[in-house]
């Protein structure tokens, strides 16, 4: 997958308030489906369904070989996303810097003076 | 700390950069307002740029023709509302691609004691859009908008 469309399925599957919860609970330690479906109110089936969206994102996986299938968060997909972000920021703050000494230069006046 | 934060909404395809400055908020509206001074910074060296039109008032609108080692091209938009030292809404768009605009929000905020809070708000069309706009990084000074338009 292209990396800018991995990040896309990223942000989409993490706009979903459960999806982000059930994301911050397996920060913690790998878990189960029915682990995961135990604190909300919805069915084994609705929690499956919102891991795939997590798995397609490259979020979590899930272990073949075990026989409970614990759920396992992909840190690596949040690197991705915190490396763009974070370069993303570092382009505007080179903006901002040049700014920055700009203002510093500008003399004291009204508006609209430094034409 | 003067240091740019980026924010990502998870809810509407909008990303924000915050971003405070040792300026009053009067120096840093001209920096943006008057077309001598936006083009002093908003690229990086080495970027010609030129100003076909830069009305920034309400009702104005822009067309800025660039070309640099990266990319050369042209982007227009209008000016919807102004006000003075407090906001510019806006609206952002390479030429050549259709259906492609985004719109743009400054916000100014006098912090007292000669400082400044701008607040850059972008907001497009979809998720994805909004995540190729961050990958193209626009705000490093379209450099790299000509890899946008190819993914678009």
């Amino acid at each position: 997958m292209a990396p800018a469309d991995q990040l896309s399925r990223v942000f989409s599957a993490l706009a979903d308030p459960t999806r982000r919860h059930m994301v911050a609970r397996l920060t913690m330690a790998d878990a189960t489906v029915n682990e995961l479906a135990e604190p909300y109110d919805v069915s084994v089936q609705a929690v499956s369904k919102h891991l795939r969206v997590l798995e397609e994102a490259g979020l979590v996986s899930r272990r073949r070989e075990a026989q409970r299938r614990p759920v396992h968060l992909e840190v690596e997909a949040f690197d991705l996303m915190t490396t763009w972000i974070e370069r993303y920021r570092r382009q505007a703050e080179e903006r901002y810097k040049r700014l920055d000494a700009l203002l510093a230069d500008l003399p004291d006046g009204t508006e609209g003076e430094a034409k | 700390m003067n240091e740019a934060q980026v924010i990502v909404d998870d809810k509407v395809p909008v990303v924000r950069i915050i971003r405070e400055f040792d300026a009053p908020v009067a120096k840093v509206f001209r920096a943006h307002v008057e077309p001598e001074l936006f083009a002093k910074w908003n690229w990086p060296d080495g970027y010609s740029v030129r100003f076909d039109q830069y009305d920034c008032r309400t009702g104005g609108a822009y067309r800025i023709a660039m070309s640099g080692p990266e990319m050369q091209g042209s982007v227009h938009g209008s000016f919807h509302d102004v006000i003075t030292n407090e906001l510019i809404v806006q609206t952002f768009a390479p030429d050549g691609v259709a259906d492609f605009v985004v719109l743009e929000k400054h916000r100014f905020e006098d912090l007292g004691d000669g400082r400044t809070r701008l607040t850059a708000q972008s907001l497009v069309e979809s998720f994805e859009h909004r995540d190729s706009f961050i990958d193209a990084g626009l705000l490093e000074g379209y450099a790299r908008l000509d890899q946008l338009l190819e993914e678009l």
